[in-house]
């Protein structure tokens, strides 16, 4: 009896000293905070958990620009915006990435973002944020959340699909379209927004006609799309998903041949993706660096691959796959951000009361 | 009437008790008497049904109690240490059975069983600032308010010390005679099992190796263990006892068991024998002597007897508090 | 100084780590946040904030909040009695597996349990004819599903202790097995109900994946109302209201489960008895609720089994890369074993912190004031499990900025985080143990001569050694699954399995999908094992709040 902590602590002892090889105390330090002044250092990146690029880029960028590149990502764009805005005063690195048009007003009224004189790259001046035009925040990437179809399932049925915003309300295609909340899901706004766009001070009577016509809403876009969604690879039974102009692409059988699903481009909302130096940054000239290598030739072209998105630059390639599926819709749906910000509120509370009960 | 019938039970695979057979018969109080970890409470509580049989039939009249479940037998169990419900008045806990049956007059009843086992005006106490004898009493008390078809006690007075204990035996005899119930009783205290009980069964490795009325038992033990489990100091056999019953002039027998008191100091006693140590209690002398042939016996004697080590002395021998042992 | 003065010095000094950790790592980002929603513009405006709380949407809401918590409360202890009974009680074939089983949705990641619900009760599952997809009942379904553990392990290590004989006294008495458990055994366990009720009540109120994941967001908590005006609206004040609202809520709920906590009772663990006829009913909820809680694991296991429609390993062989389209930035292999890394940390900081707490709530009090103390510190260490992550979240990134305590990049961020979580189980684990141990034994030592460290070796120790490593067992698998602060803090380079199973969710392909499955599998499956090992240590008293 007596004896039995002492085997009993060696155990615990030992085994905290395996342990404790373990631990994260054990990863080694850091290299020392930014040293300022020129463009190399290190250079913080504060951006979404969607945030992915490869590595090979990352490793040239580096090499190239003596820039030691930390990425912190968590959250999604909204949690972004928010930590960004909350942490003006002290942000937490020296640049940023992921703030979309949608949350683009916050961020400038918070004063996130410092006044850069970067150039805008060629094609990519539609994207800027009106008032702001590229001064603050320069936009990086492009895509538009549209209304997919299963095509096969509409085949097998011998069905026209829906084209429009008005066909999703028409009974003929009752139970069929799922969306994710508008709440939770960037997409699912980007839907608000469109229909928005489309009906003026009148949506909310469309989306209540779209609602009485079985409209689901689940919580995230990946809910919807591998989910409810027939097309997507789930035991779905919803053949209309709210998703991507470049889904499709992503949906292209294993020998070949023509995409199963698609994009209706008349009911596309526009999102555009942007970066800038933080206000405040440690290392400005870095975080510079790194959004003039997030317009560079070789980062825009990985963004389909990497980020699911198009470039903005003007003449860059797009992958094969996207050459022929992933088809952009010509006008797509848009608001100008500050009325976003000027709205979000009373909009996501009017949808909340339609679609809670 | 209780009856057991080759009642076997089993704890967790292995056999506790063994073809026990039994008969209580109504309005009487049997003991079980028996070392511990002999298995009897384990026979108690298979009465009781808490443990289900693995073989044999416990029968009450003549109905098989198979399948009844505890609370419809009728059996109040006392326990050891009382069980007392120690978030319950001691009122409400003699008054417990009776509320599950929503009985008129619970009050009443509970301050005359209170009296009954003589602790009136402890209706409102809580059990823990009872006393070991006053929780036994209450646990007494709970139990007689059902009007117990056989009232199952297990080694009541055990936990309490050796006054307390002589007294609540008296008091429990009483009761159970004034009650008029049917009790079946172990415990492991012979004095116990006399002062409490009129009939008795000994218990040995789960078994039951000898029942009949409390004299019966006492005056004529099945065998050498069971003596010494009854009280008797020594037990001689073979050439020994011939011996002893031939120098005292009593019949011949193979074996026999001595009381410490069989043997007093006497004079002019058929019994030489050689004093080897003498001790002085309260009561008497207690003498350690030697017999020819038979060897160290204990003895008394009355305190002004003067006895002491290397003396010669006759001694009598009481046939009553000498039994002999294995006759039928 | 007199003897009551360097009494509570030397308890200030015992409590005074663990209520700086709790200060800086809860109590500040806490109201630092709320702070910012008082003080919009750095002037003091509570009007926006009394406005919040008068709107009839913040009633509607806090209304659903409880109800729904309410509901899944009274759902796990109903279903959590007769299982903890059966397990625990009985000498049912397997129990000690099927108890481990039945741990293991507690500690599942969100995210899994959404997608493996989802994937029952959705249209084109097998038990879609039910309807229940997106449906309130669906959330309660979801957080019995995620609690009933608690409620077994709490009381199930409760009434394993109880003595059986006053039961067994009233049965003799005439009492049915109802009415015994009524008027003896009840009594006895109402304290460990209410204590898991309580941990239950606060993690279902402050749910947020479940409600918005098998809610198909149609209904709002408070929880999900603060990431809203937080995130989605930027409504400061409004967050603050909802933050403190939720506070009082809790407070008031910790105050009314404080009081039946300490009732001591006679603890003499019985042997399991074998099945009795009488135990069909507890038998059957229990195998139901392990039916129902095996069915979302078999069809996450099926699923990540499935390959373009055969079977097939190949989602399980993925797990090695980082998966299609390189749609994470470390393999899933690597992501497990930070996870692992991890929850290194996570548990001896909780372990560390839980033990002063028990030490310090557990000695025994001389005056009304210094028991007063103890049980507020009691109480105080469960907080962390009633407030928004979100909020939380959002705290640290603003009040820990500055040296000496710029923590934000710190790769510690994460661990402590879980350690919040996990600490108040460690909390409840030890106490009991430690409440339990007979005051005059350390005295004994005492008397014979040993100090206080000695007394804490011969007498604590060698009874506490088993419920710690228990306790570590639990706050391991507690930071194996966090999600909510995880994903707020870890960094893009070392995530863990909870984020990359999200991720992977949140990626076009097929692939992904699948790895994402066979990644939860892996989880659930190293959680299971911890579990099992906790169990093989079992202390009786594990888990008895």
């Amino acid at each position: 009896m007596k004896r039995r902590p002492v085997p009993a602590a060696w155990t615990v002892v030992l085994l905290a000293a395996t342990l404790s090889a373990c631990s994260l105390t054990a990863t080694e330090e850091e290299p020392s905070a930014a040293t300022g002044g020129d463009a190399g250092g290190r250079v913080v990146l504060v951006t979404h958990e969607s945030f992915s690029l490869p590595k090979k880029l990352v490793k040239e960028f580096e090499a190239e620009s003596g820039i030691d590149l930390e990425v912190r990502a968590a959250g999604d764009a909204g949690t972004l915006t928010t930590k960004l805005a909350v942490t003006a005063d002290n942000p937490t690195g020296d640049v940023a990435f992921g703030v979309d048009n949608t949350f683009a007003s916050r961020a400038l009224d918070e004063g996130v973002f410092a006044t850069t004189d970067l150039e805008v790259p060629a094609g990519a001046g539609d994207y800027t944020v009106p008032g702001d035009d590229g001064a603050r925040m320069v936009p990086v990437d492009t895509g538009n959340v549209c209304v997919n179809v299963d095509t096969t399932w509409f085949e097998e049925r011998d069905l026209d699909p829906p084209a429009t915003l008005e066909d999703l309300a028409d009974p003929a295609y009752r139970d069929l379209f799922v969306t994710p909340s508008a709440l939770s899901s960037s997409p699912g706004l980007a839907f608000l927004l469109a229909t928005v766009a489309e009906y003026g001070d009148d949506w909310p009577s469309y989306w209540d006609r779209l609602l009485g016509n079985g409209t689901r809403v689940v919580d995230g876009w990946s809910d919807a799309y591998f989910t409810d969604f027939t097309g997507g690879g789930g035991d779905g039974d919803r053949p209309v998903v709210l998703s991507y102009d470049s889904s499709p692409a992503f949906t292209v059988p294993k020998g070949g041949g023509a995409s199963t699903t698609a994009a209706l481009l008349d009911t596309c909302f526009r999102q555009v993706e942007y970066a800038g130096v933080l206000e405040g940054a440690d290392n400005p000239e870095g975080g510079a660096a790194v959004v003039e290598w997030l317009l560079s030739e070789d980062v825009q072209a990985a963004l389909p691959d990497s980020m699911y998105v198009f470039p903005v630059r003007e003449g860059v390639a797009l992958p094969p796959d996207w050459e022929k599926y992933a088809e952009q819709p010509d006008d797509p749906f848009t608001l100008d951000p500050a009325d976003i910000a000027a709205h979000r509120d009373d909009w996501l509370e009017q949808w909340r009361d339609l679609t809670t009960r | 009437m209780l009856e057991l019938a080759d009642v076997s039970v089993d704890l967790e695979g292995e056999r506790i008790v063994s073809d026990a057979t039994l008969a209580v018969p109504d309005g009487s109080v049997t003991a079980v008497l028996g070392p511990s970890g002999c298995g009897k409470s384990t026979l108690l509580r298979a009465v009781a049904g808490i443990e289900p049989l693995a073989a044999g039939a416990l029968r009450w009249d003549g109905a098989d109690l198979a399948g009844v479940p505890t609370h419809k037998r009728g059996f109040a169990l006392v326990f050891q240490d009382g069980q007392l419900f120690d978030h319950l008045t001691v009122g409400r806990n003699v008054g417990y059975a009776l509320r599950l049956r929503r009985a008129p007059g619970t009050d009443r009843r509970v301050a005359e069983l209170l009296d009954l086992v003589g602790l009136p005006d402890h209706a409102d106490r809580m059990p823990a600032t009872l006393s070991g004898g006053e929780r036994q009493r209450v646990a007494l008390a709970r139990s007689l308010a059902v009007e117990p078809r056989l009232l199952l006690l297990d080694e009541p007075l055990s936990a309490l010390d050796a006054g307390l204990r002589e007294r609540l035996a008296g008091d429990l005899q009483r009761i159970l005679r004034e009650a008029g119930t049917t009790a079946l009783l172990v415990t492991h205290d012979h004095e116990e099992a006399f002062a409490v009980a009129d009939r008795i069964a000994v218990m040995r490795r789960g078994r039951i190796v000898q029942d009949g009325d409390l004299g019966e038992v006492w005056r004529a033990p099945a065998d050498a263990q069971t003596a010494l489990f009854l009280g008797y100091a020594t037990v001689l056999d073979g050439a020994r006892a011939v011996r002893l019953l031939a120098e005292a002039g009593l019949p011949a027998a193979d074996v026999v068991a001595l009381r410490r008191s069989a043997l007093t100091l006497d004079p002019d006693g058929p019994l030489r024998a050689r004093v080897r140590e003498a001790r002085a209690t309260p009561d008497q002398v207690r003498l350690r002597v030697h017999v020819d042939g038979v060897g160290d016996l204990d003895a008394v004697a009355s305190l002004d007897a003067h006895a002491g080590a290397g003396d010669e002395v006759g001694l009598h021998v009481d046939h009553t508090r000498l039994a002999v042992v294995g006759r039928p | 100084m007199t003897a009551p003065v360097r009494r509570l010095l030397a308890l200030a000094a015992l409590a005074a780590v663990p209520v700086a950790v709790l200060g800086l790592f809860f109590v500040v980002p806490v109201s630092g946040m709320v702070a910012r929603g008082f003080w919009p513009d750095g002037e003091f405006a509570p009007d926006q904030v009394w406005e919040v709380l008068t709107r009839d949407r913040t009633l509607r809401v806090l209304a659903f909040t409880l109800w729904s918590a309410a509901a899944g409360t009274v759902g796990s202890v109903g279903l959590g009695l007769p299982a903890a009974y059966v397990l625990h009680r009985t000498a049912l074939p397997l129990r000690r597996g099927v108890r481990s089983a039945l741990l293991v949705p507690f500690v599942l990641p969100t995210v899994v349990v959404g997608v493996a619900f989802r994937q029952l009760l959705g249209a084109g599952g097998p038990l879609g004819f039910l309807g229940l997809d997106g449906s309130a009942t669906a959330i309660v379904l979801g957080l019995v599903f995620f609690n009933v553990a608690v409620v077994i392990r709490v009381v199930g290590g409760a009434w394993e202790q109880l003595d059986d004989r006053p039961g067994h006294a009233a049965a003799t008495l005439g009492a049915s097995p109802v009415q015994v458990f009524r008027t003896v055994t009840w009594p006895q366990l109402r304290p460990a109900v209410v204590s898991a009720a309580t941990v239950v009540f606060l993690f279902c109120a402050t749910a947020f994946g479940i409600v918005l994941t098998l809610g198909g967001s149609r209904y709002a908590t408070v929880e999900t109302e603060i990431y809203l005006l937080t995130v989605q609206v930027f409504d400061l004040p409004g967050a603050a209201a909802l933050s403190v609202l939720q506070l009082v809520v809790v407070l008031a709920l910790l105050l009314v489960a404080g009081r039946t906590r300490s009732t001591p009772v006679v603890r003499r663990p019985a042997t399991p008895h074998r099945l009795r006829r009488s135990d069909v009913v507890p038998v059957a909820v229990t195998l139901l609720l392990l039916a129902a809680i095996a069915a979302p694991v078999l069809a996450l296991l099926v699923g990540s089994l499935r390959v373009d429609g055969a079977w097939g390993l190949e989602n399980y062989t993925a797990l090695s890369t980082t998966g299609q389209r390189d749609a994470l930035q470390v393999s899933v292999t690597a992501a497990l074993l930070n996870s692992l890394r991890t929850a290194v940390d996570a548990t001896w900081m909780a372990l560390l912190t839980g033990l002063l707490v028990a030490v310090v709530v557990t000695r025994r009090s001389r005056s009304r004031a210094e028991r007063r103390t103890r049980r507020l510190l009691d109480g105080l260490f469960m907080l962390p499990l009633g407030v928004s992550a979100v909020t939380l979240g959002f705290g640290f990134l603003i009040t820990l900025d500055r040296p000496p305590f710029d923590l934000r990049d710190s790769p510690l961020l994460v661990p402590i985080a879980q350690a919040l979580v996990a600490l108040p189980l460690v909390v409840r684990t030890l106490v009991p143990v430690l409440a339990g141990i007979d005051d005059r034994q350390r005295q004994a030592a005492a008397s014979l001569g040993a100090g206080a460290l000695r007394t804490l070796a011969t007498v604590d120790l060698p009874v506490l050694w088993r419920p710690v490593l228990a306790a570590s067992g639990f706050a391991f698998a507690v930071s194996l699954g966090e999600f909510g602060a995880t994903s707020f803090l870890a960094r893009e380079d070392f995530p863990t399995m909870p984020l990359v199973i999200f991720r992977l969710l949140g990626h076009p392909g097929e692939l992904n999908y699948g790895m994402a499955l066979a990644a939860s599998v892996v989880l659930a499956a190293t959680t299971a094992v911890v579990v099992l090992a906790v169990e093989r240590l079992r202390v009786t008293s594990v888990g008895a709040f």
